[in-house]
């Protein structure tokens, strides 16, 4: 790790003007990816702005048909979550399934998010459930803010500080797991809010999380796995490596999609 | 060079240090307690697993300056006060859990914070599930598992309080 000055900053404000003042600065969150990549001296900011102590960015709330979570709000914090589990808990099992215990009371929604791996979890969640990313200078719909492998739409010292999730009627995720390092291989979440549902696939897709639309068009007529039946994504723009070719990937996002619908309808 | 104040094991102390120190080289190499080891040193394997508030982090993929004001609980940190053996502890050498050791401190972080979250009355599919931040190439985890089973169940017929209890 090269060397950096550290800071910790006490609420947004403080946080934002810092990153804008120092010279090469980054934010720290729960740190479950930002510090073994400066471990392996991919990233070397010169200044790291510690958001752990920003009290404003941590918790839920429930404010009427939304579930306000704080980007600081860590994984552990949001699986057990009785305010979660009980308006969606679709999301609840998905922090709750993220990396391992340890990294669970680390790591944060908002670092999650904002780092956008193309085979993390939460940003299919966003996505499915039509999310807004609030950050400190506006709000951003999930469908503009993921825009590419580790790629979104915040600005040059742009803070992520709340996610607000509408309360579906129905949701869940469903992921096939890397044996050794627990990220999705294929992660498949589906959400149903009135006549709409959405689709959305992390761990497959080149370029990131992406909506499927051939699945959410059937499951709008009829939200059942039966749906579903015989289903698979299109092998094209989906990623090919040692873990998984581009056609079991895409065989596996229709057999996900489907064990997520049976686990929304409580199957 | 900055400044970091914790309570490690109930005892105060401060220390100058490179902002880059992890939690584990704070620990091991300011603290000189070598009880937390440093397995991968990539967040997968868990042999450096303490507490923090409380709570079982990778001290590995941690900054000893985030945890300025922190609570920190280690391996060192769990027997009683007269020495006799946290019942983890206990658990894990009355049932061999362990053949080399070196993952061991790690896993008794993980096994006592899993009994705080799940109580204790644990099945082996919970435990597994639980463990799954935590490697151990020696034993085949078999005999960790009735470990932890043991040791969640001795947890609550302890009276001993701990001497540094992680609350």
């Amino acid at each position: 790790m090269y060397a950096f000055t550290y800071h910790r900053p006490d609420t947004v404000r403080q946080a934002a003007g810092l990153v804008a003042r120092k010279e090469d600065a980054k934010v720290l969150a729960g740190g479950q990816t930002l510090l073994p990549t400066m471990k392996q001296r991919l990233a070397s900011p010169g200044n790291l702005v510690d958001l752990g102590s920003v009290a404003e960015m941590k918790g839920i709330e429930r404010k009427g048909r939304t579930i306000v979570i704080g980007a600081m709000t860590t994984h552990a914090d949001v699986a057990g979550s009785p305010l979660v589990q009980e308006a969606i808990p679709g999301l609840a099992a998905l922090a709750g399934n993220i990396g391992d215990p340890h990294v669970r009371n680390r790591g944060t929604i908002g670092g999650s998010i904002a780092n956008n791996d193309p085979a993390a979890d939460y940003p299919a969640a966003c996505l499915a459930m039509g999310a807004t990313i609030i950050t400190n200078k506006r709000k951003i719909a999930a469908d503009a803010f993921f825009q590419g492998m580790f790629d979104t739409a915040l600005d040059e010292g742009e803070i992520v500080t709340r996610v607000a999730f509408p309360i579906p009627g129905k949701a869940a995720y469903a992921k096939f797991p890397n044996p050794a390092s627990r990220y999705a291989l294929v992660g498949v979440c589906v959400a149903k809010r009135g006549s709409e549902v959405r689709v959305a696939v992390t761990g497959a897709g080149a370029s990131g999380v992406f909506r499927w639309p051939e699945a959410e068009a059937a499951l709008s007529k009829r939200f059942s796995s039966k749906s579903l039946e015989g289903m698979a994504a299109k092998a094209a723009g989906l990623n090919t490596d040692i873990h998984a070719d581009a056609e079991y990937r895409a065989h596996l996002i229709g057999v996900m999609a489907r064990r997520a619908v049976d686990a929304a309808v409580g199957k | 060079m900055a400044t970091v104040s914790m309570t490690v094991n109930g005892k105060a102390v401060t220390a100058d240090i490179d902002s880059r120190t992890l939690l584990v080289q704070f620990i091991r190499e300011n603290q000189l307690l070598t009880g937390t080891h440093v397995g991968c040193d990539t967040s997968q394997c868990g042999a450096c697993v303490v507490h923090i508030d409380g709570k079982a982090v990778k001290s590995c993929t941690t900054l000893a300056l985030q945890c300025q004001g922190a609570n920190v609980v280690t391996i060192e940190g769990i027997a009683a006060a007269d020495g006799t053996l946290h019942p983890m502890q206990e658990a894990f050498r009355e049932h061999h859990g362990l053949q080399c050791g070196f993952c061991t401190p790690g896993m008794i972080m993980s096994a006592i914070d899993i009994v705080n979250r799940k109580g204790n009355d644990l099945d082996e599919h919970t435990i597994r599930e639980e463990l799954e931040g935590n490697i151990c190439r020696c034993t085949g985890y078999h005999n960790i598992v009735r470990a932890v089973d043991a040791g969640a169940k001795a947890m609550a017929g302890s009276a001993k309080p701990m001497k540094h209890a992680a609350e």
